[in-house]
């Protein structure tokens, strides 16, 4: 048998598929947090909690309305996205013009408040939430068993980063949100409603935030501490790419999935910390992150 | 005038005297529950060891020998140095006379050291280490609801009988991770077993898929888990998701809790074998105390963690009553004096070293076609008597056992 390092190749190839299927998730939740910085500087904090409460969504469909994992995937999002815009619009709207710490000290309290009220509801051990019959089962790749579900995460994932890069980066609504926060008067005075769309975008990384969470539920028991295990590491994920880079948080997502996945077996025990590592010596090296640029 | 200045100084003397002779410290039985409220395993202690604790005193009466027992409660947040610095605070200004609860084995061995440095009671009731009746034995300090060697003993052994006898572990890379799997290697080995190897996660990883992939990889008949709370849970659900229990491979879950089964529903954790030490439905005394619990836990059935609160609490203040005072080494000579007869323990012991000795119980998960309803999740398959269940006391390393 082919070794590398002394691990079988075939055992290689099976971690580098898991890490890239963690690094979806990554990915996903990082560019939700590189939209929300990039474009209203705000450091979303609640962003773990928003994924939280969409894999609690898509639980509280499931069990109180009989909605079952597809109708959860389009409607948890809208449900936390509209729980976000009315955060946005009651308390975010009027930090904008303070320094970047109020909003990030007020989404750190949200998200403290959020986590302790499930706690509270549905204590911690977490509740289960089975794969989709269409989902279930597997593929034997030779290598290793892909189950299905993990195989659409990795889909739904790029699709969703690569429609929202488009979006923001090549279509004319996304060039009037870039516009819109480079100078709101001026595109004010074209007759855009600068805050509704500021709120829109807010609303729309929030959604994607939730749309991860119950991608996850399934895979993770649906537990109220899922988000704030996640979130440092996607916060590092975002700090790698370079703040607010779209496409520099969705490639450092996927590629920082793959560096734990290595690490998971060549020195598991630092599975927890490789990414904090990888981030010191990028902020040495390139203090902007991977794709950001110095300003 | 000068008359009353006489009697009030008289007063003041008498009431000095009486403080100083007094056999109970600040003239209350104060007991501090100090566990996880907040974190991975507040499910399976959290504040349903708080509501045990409070049941225990109620239970007593509220008061010993006349003096009022009063209960106190805080989070130590799984962090060994929030622990000690609690139980300090505890001990040297708010007159708390024993911790317990104790949950995590990382904070269990730092109130240890603070209880034996201030002769003051604790009673572990949360913790899975053997060091605590070990090395870190202490006059003051106990055992109560399970070590990992109990639970070697029991899944261990009933998992190679059955022919389980190649062995892969995912093991949590903290002390109490490393100790369970060191002591099942040892049953393994003993019943003629092998360990073909094993990985250390980091405590609190959501994603196992890689580590099972690797014990997969090693063709071990077995994946043990030598880990608690979410980790176990998560390994459980990614091992069906990635085929490998359908690919003949069983898990044995070393430290499985009710909570656990709860939040993996039986349908994924159907047929898993594991060790307790308390079943809330497994006779009429353990359903009595579940269904008073469960009516102020919302719904929620003890697990062995909370039942050994409640019997810990009780026997400590059996042994306050006993003692006539609240201080830490008399009360300790009589919780080992005296036998632990409750719904958790029927005929327990305490040994010099502080381990309390009970029956363990081998228990496997209902199918969801045997469970008849809410919470009704283990079969018993047959109780371990405590003399087989823990260490001897012969092997125990703590220097207070005479040899």
């Amino acid at each position: 048998m082919t070794t590398v390092l002394g691990i079988p190749i075939q055992v290689l190839f099976g971690q580098l598929l898991l890490g890239l299927i963690n690094g979806a998730f990554y990915a996903v939740l990082s560019l939700g947090l590189a939209l929300i910085f990039g474009l209203l500087n705000i450091i979303n904090f609640a962003h773990g909690a928003l994924y939280m409460m969409g894999a609690f969504a898509a639980w509280l469909l499931l069990s109180h309305a009989g909605i079952g994992y597809w109708g959860a995937l389009v409607l948890a999002p809208l449900l936390v996205a509209g729980i976000g815009i009315a955060v946005e619009r009651t308390m975010l709207s009027r930090l904008y013009k303070l320094d970047h710490l109020y909003s990030l000290l007020l989404t750190f309290g949200l998200a403290l408040i959020a986590e302790g009220v499930f706690r509270q509801l549905y204590g911690i051990s977490g509740l289960p939430y089975e794969i989709p019959a269409s989902l279930r089962g597997g593929w034997n790749l030779g290598f290793m068993f892909l189950p299905v579900y993990r195989g659409w995460v990795v889909m739904a994932s790029l699709i969703l980063c690569l429609g929202t890069w488009i979006a923001i980066e090549k279509t004319r609504l996304g060039a009037l949100l870039r516009a819109a926060t480079e100078n709101p008067p001026l595109v004010q005075a074209f007759g855009v409603n600068v805050p509704r769309l500021v709120t829109a975008t807010y609303g729309f990384g929030v959604a994607v935030a939730a749309l991860a969470g119950v991608l996850a539920a399934p895979i993770y028991s649906v537990n109220p501490l899922m988000g704030s295990n996640l979130i440092i590491t996607v916060f590092a994920v975002v700090v790698i790419g370079g703040m607010g880079s779209i496409l520099g948080s969705i490639v450092t997502g996927f590629l920082l999935g793959l560096v734990e996945g290595l690490t998971k077996v060549f020195f598991p025990q630092g599975a927890a910390t490789v990414v904090f590592v990888v981030m010191a010596i990028v902020l040495l090296v390139k203090p902007a992150g991977l794709f950001g640029r110095s300003n | 005038m000068l008359k009353r200045l006489f009697i009030a100084a008289a007063a003041v003397a008498l009431s000095a005297g009486a403080a100083y002779a007094q056999p109970y410290s600040d003239g209350k039985v104060k007991i501090g529950v100090l566990t996880d409220l907040s974190g991975f395993y507040s499910d399976l202690s959290g504040k349903g060891s708080v509501e045990a604790a409070k049941m225990a005193v109620e239970d007593f009466g509220g008061k010993v020998n006349g003096i009022p027992i009063e209960v106190v409660a805080a989070d130590h947040q799984n962090k060994p140095d929030i622990a000690s610095a609690i139980a300090r605070k505890w001990y040297d200004a708010e007159g708390v006379d024993a911790i317990v609860g104790l949950v995590n084995s990382g904070a269990g061995l730092a109130v240890r050291q603070v209880s034996r440095e201030k002769g003051k009671i604790d009673i572990n009731s949360g913790a899975g280490s053997t060091a605590l009746t070990n090395a870190q034995c202490s006059r003051t300090g106990f055992h109560w609801a399970y070590d990992v060697y109990a639970l070697a003993v029991g899944t261990g052994n009933a998992v190679v009988k059955e022919g389980g006898d190649t062995w892969y572990f995912l093991t949590a890379d903290y002390a109490f991770g490393h100790d369970l799997e060191k002591q099942t290697a040892k049953v393994v080995i003993a019943d003629g077993g092998k360990v073909l190897g094993e990985v250390a996660h980091p405590q609190n990883s959501s994603d196992f898929s890689s580590y099972l992939l690797q014990a997969q990889a090693s063709k071990a008949k077995i994946i043990g888990l030598a880990n608690a709370g979410g980790d176990t849970i998560n390994a459980i659900k990614q091992a069906k998701e990635f085929g490998i229990t359908q690919g003949g491979q069983k898990l044995a879950g070393l430290l499985v809790f009710i909570s656990d089964v709860h939040a993996l529903g039986l349908d994924t954790a159907q047929g898993m074998l594991l060790t307790t030490s308390y079943y809330w439905n497994r006779d009429e005394a353990s359903r009595a105390f579940a269904k008073r619990f469960a009516a102020r836990m919302g719904g929620r059935m003890p697990t062995m963690v909370q039942a050994g609160v409640y019997s810990s609490v009780l026997h400590y203040l059996k042994a306050v009553k006993a003692a006539k005072t609240d201080e830490g080494i008399k009360v300790a000579d009589e919780m080992r004096a005296m036998p632990v007869h409750d719904f958790f323990a029927e005929n327990g012991t305490v040994r010099p070293d502080g381990l309390m000795v009970h029956d363990m119980y081998l228990a496997e998960v209902k199918s969801p076609a045997e469970s008849k309803g809410p919470w009704d999740y283990y079969k018993i398959l047959r109780t371990i008597p405590g003399d087989q269940a823990f260490m001897p006391l012969a092997d125990s390393t703590c220097p207070l056992v005479k040899k």
